[in-house]
């Protein structure tokens, strides 16, 4: 794998003016585009960033000023949408989320920045990974509710309680930083891996729905959440804080006491 | 280039693009090609809630719902359709429910509701609990809702395909829309969508401003490519700013902060909301809420160290409800202002929010070509659209609501045309008009940065066309904006891939970003009047003698400096007569 320090700062014309209180952040980037890479290799590009800058901020900054071709995914940009999923300095973050004053080296030391693409699923382009297999996984655990017999005119009553019994797996955002931080699913593509499974359980655990049996039996299959070795990466990922290996466990339990 | 044949094409994926194909899906050939993964789409980032006079806390009727939404909008509603909107709320709610929504709920087992801004009893008399909520990600739910019930039906996805033009085919009986053209990010390779039916369901244009709530993503693609095809735009004047962005960032705090008790005040501590709307304070229309703000920090109460925001106190409200009801905005404020509600004031002030105008729809979401007359084939919903039930400033809720009632809609419509209708037949060379733009961008015109052109663009429109506008702004805006439509001729789009060439897409995107501020600018110098979100300092009050209208914009010729014609439209009245608006 090559590493370059990025000669193009300037090739796009003058470069905005840096502003009151910014430093120098090396911003170490993992890059690959299959049209014209045989391998992926690093480009390190020189930033000027504030301590209250978000990683993304940087990214872009390197986008529209230095180097047009460098690719990533980013709609939202405050951490709703999930669509800049990315290793920064080795762990799985959402780049909108993570403040440079965060990562800011100690004392005078300069600060440098990895960024990686998302582990364990293809690399399209630069940031840009596929995410059908990813997506494919989701819909394979029947993410929507099921229910027999006729509707009620009104709404369904559920109790507080009961509502409250899945509130933490509603809040995915199906960004992929936990099943792409799971070294079983690094290794074994074909597990469903974290993110389906907390989709699983936010309708197990619904008091209105009554598809559980089905999900459980698509859950407790070879490829289901058996692989899971309870490595808490997937918690530790999370942007949304849901406590994913939680959810995993109480799926695993649903299994070993039904019936 | 592919070719693709279906009976409807939906473009977009948010909650619009998702309802229309659930109804749609289960009628006719459907497929929804959309610029984003579905549930990246902004309906996502929406948080206060979805009103409906369910009644399920207290007393409440549609009726007062679609007051509430007249008198919100400045009396520039049509009233037929707000009247629609307000009456299938409630069963749109109930659907969402039935879909596996999981809502807030009460110690009834019901479907929780809560107070929002502009929402009241009995016309006016006090602030409503009328807003359906799932703690302060409600639009979270509703598009993770949505596509999950796309992923039950089978919806055809086509994602990462931008659509960049529309196909029109000349008839007997006038223009007729039969399809439309999309980029795939992926390959790079142009594939035309035959169909009897297109809704667009785009979303706003948020980006043309630097302090916007929207994403990077908002840039009126949906508005631009009808405009471009001289099909026209409505009431574009009119855009929405939220009052309570984070100060700087403009990222969203909802509304629903207050509607659960929280308090603006200014560096003095004054709860100066009592000053302007004395009987709902706080809870007052945006417009009118945005517009105290500003003056408040204009006259010198602003708070910080250079006096330009004001405070949201939510300290009294309790950890509790904040970390249960109000979660992610607690957290926004600790991860990007390193301030904690439960403790500490928030610093806020107005974001760009919301486009008001947008395609002209009769109330089946099909498109208009002029007053009159619908371009047959030709849909809209959602934000893109302009139906218009939120006039001249939008309700807070009434977004998620409009997605909803006029997204089913649409979708109903457009499958039930393409049933039993045979396709036109495209129009020649349809792929010409996308071949040519791209061939120009990615050939070597010119140095101009896409980065620079939008910045300039974002900075203009902030301080010219924003909360308060005045001739002498609009102009400064207007000129700035031309301008960099002639420097946009000589862009430099570095990235020559084919494959998820983005750096291309942002220079597209940056044509629809222009194309649109000209029609919003040029509409608020026609306006001399104030209503709603549009306040002219010189023009400070409504004036309904000359302006109870709707502006229709019209792009003549081609080039992106085309003149903009500007026509107007009756509003429709039913039973509710305009008079001034107090809170």
């Amino acid at each position: 794998m090559t590493a370059t320090v990025s000669e193009k700062a300037g090739s796009r014309g003058d470069l905005p003016p840096v502003p009151d209180g910014a430093v120098t952040v090396a911003l170490k980037v993992l890059r690959f585009n299959p049209e014209v890479d045989s391998e992926p290799r690093w480009e390190t590009f020189n930033v000027p960033a504030l301590p209250t800058d978000r990683v993304l901020n940087l990214l872009h900054y390197v986008k529209w000023y230095i180097d047009g071709t460098l690719t990533f995914r980013r709609s939202c940009a405050h951490g709703i949408c999930g669509s800049d999923a990315m290793q920064v300095n080795g762990v799985n973050r959402l780049a909108c989320k993570v403040l440079v004053k965060d990562l800011m080296a100690k004392g005078d030391k300069p600060t440098s920045i990895t960024i990686a693409p998302i582990k364990g699923l293809p690399v399209n382009k630069d940031l840009l990974v596929d995410m059908e297999p990813f997506m494919e996984a989701f819909k394979a655990v029947k993410p929507f509710l099921i229910t027999y017999g006729n509707e009620p005119t009104r709404e369904r009553v559920q109790s507080a309680a009961d509502r409250e019994r899945f509130d933490d797996t509603t809040k995915c955002i199906l960004c992929a930083c936990c099943t792409t931080s799971c070294p079983v699913f690094w290794n074994e593509g074909s597990y469903f891996g974290p993110a389906a499974i907390v989709n699983a359980h936010r309708f197990i655990f619904d008091s209105r729905d009554e598809g559980a049996e089905e999900r459980l039996d698509i859950l407790n299959d070879a490829e289901g959440v058996w692989r899971c070795r309870t490595t808490f990466n997937c918690t530790d990922a999370c942007p949304r804080g849901i406590q994913v290996t939680k959810a995993i466990q109480e799926v695993k339990r649903a299994l070993l006491f039904r019936r | 280039m592919q070719f693709h044949k279906y009976d409807v094409v939906i473009v977009g994926a948010g909650g619009a693009g998702m309802r229309a194909a659930i109804e749609s899906g289960s009628r006719a050939r459907t497929a929804v090609l959309t610029k984003l993964y579905p549930t990246r789409s902004h309906t996502g980032a929406a948080q206060g809630g979805m009103c409906a006079a369910l009644a399920n806390v207290e007393e409440d009727n549609w009726e007062w719902h679609t007051f509430d939404t007249i008198k919100g909008g400045d009396y520039l509603v049509d009233q037929d359709a707000a009247e629609i909107m307000a009456k299938e709320a409630i069963d749109a709610v109930l659907d969402l429910e039935k879909m596996g929504l999981p809502f807030n709920r009460t110690p009834e087992g019901r479907i929780d509701q809560r107070r929002f801004g502009g929402h009241t009893r009995n016309h006016g008399e006090a602030a409503v609990r009328r807003a359906c909520y799932a703690a302060d990600r409600t639009g979270h739910m509703i598009l993770q809702t949505l596509y999950q019930n796309c992923v039950k039906q089978g919806i055809e996805f086509f994602n990462e395909f931008y659509v960049l033009d529309i196909c029109m085919t000349e008839t007997d009986n006038g223009p007729v829309c039969t399809g439309a053209v999309a980029y795939e990010l992926a390959t790079g390779e142009i594939h035309v969508f035959q169909a009897k039916a297109v809704v667009f369901a785009t979303g706003g244009f948020g980006k043309v401003f630097k302090t916007t709530s929207n994403a990077h993503t908002l840039t009126g693609d949906g508005m631009g490519i009808v405009f471009r095809k001289g099909l026209p735009l409505e009431d574009m004047e009119f855009y929405q700013f939220h009052p309570t962005g984070l100060a700087g960032l403009g990222i969203l705090l909802t509304e629903g902060a207050r509607g659960e008790g929280a308090i603006l005040r200014n560096a003095s501590g004054e709860r100066f909301m009592e000053r302007y709307a004395p009987t709902i304070k706080d809870l007052a229309p945006r417009d009118i809420v945005a517009r105290s703000m500003a003056l408040e920090v204009l006259e010198g109460r602003g708070a910080g160290p250079n006096k330009d925001y004001v405070l949201l106190d939510c300290t009294h409200l309790g950890a509790e409800v904040l970390e249960t009801k109000l979660p992610d905005i607690t957290e926004f404020a600790r991860t990007y202002l390193a301030v904690d509600p439960v403790t500490e004031p928030v610093p806020v002030y107005p974001t760009a929010h919301y486009a008001m105008g947008g395609i002209p729809t009769n109330v089946h979401g099909e498109a208009l070509r002029d007053n009159d007359n619908v371009v047959p084939g030709l849909y809209a919903a959602g934000e893109c659209a302009c139906v218009s039930v939120h006039g001249a400033n939008r309700l807070g809720t009434n977004s998620l609501l409009d997605i909803n009632v006029f997204g089913r809609r649409a979708g109903i419509a457009a499958a039930e045309y393409a049933q039993g209708r045979e396709h036109v037949e495209l129009p020649e060379n349809p792929t010409k008009v996308v071949n040519d733009q791209l061939e120009l961008l990615l050939s070597e015109h010119g140095k101009e940065r896409v980065a620079d052109i939008r910045t300039e663009l974002q900075a203009t429109m902030d301080a010219n066309a924003s909360v308060y506008r005045t001739e002498e702004t609009l102009k400064q805006a207007l000129h700035d904006v031309q301008a960099l439509k002639d420097r946009y001729a000589h862009i430099q789009v570095q990235d020559k891939g084919k494959r998820f060439n983005t750096d291309l897409l942002e220079a597209v995107e940056l044509g629809f970003l222009l194309e649109l501020a000209e029609v919003l600018v040029v509409g608020a110098i026609e306006r001399k009047e104030s209503r709603g979100g549009h306040a002219r300092e010189d023009y400070p009050n409504r004036d309904d003698t000359n302006y109870m209208r709707h502006s229709m914009f019209y792009k003549q010729g081609d080039e992106l400096k085309g003149e903009i014609r500007l026509d107007y439209k009756p509003v429709t009245f039913t039973r509710y007569k305009p008079m001034e608006r107090k809170y």
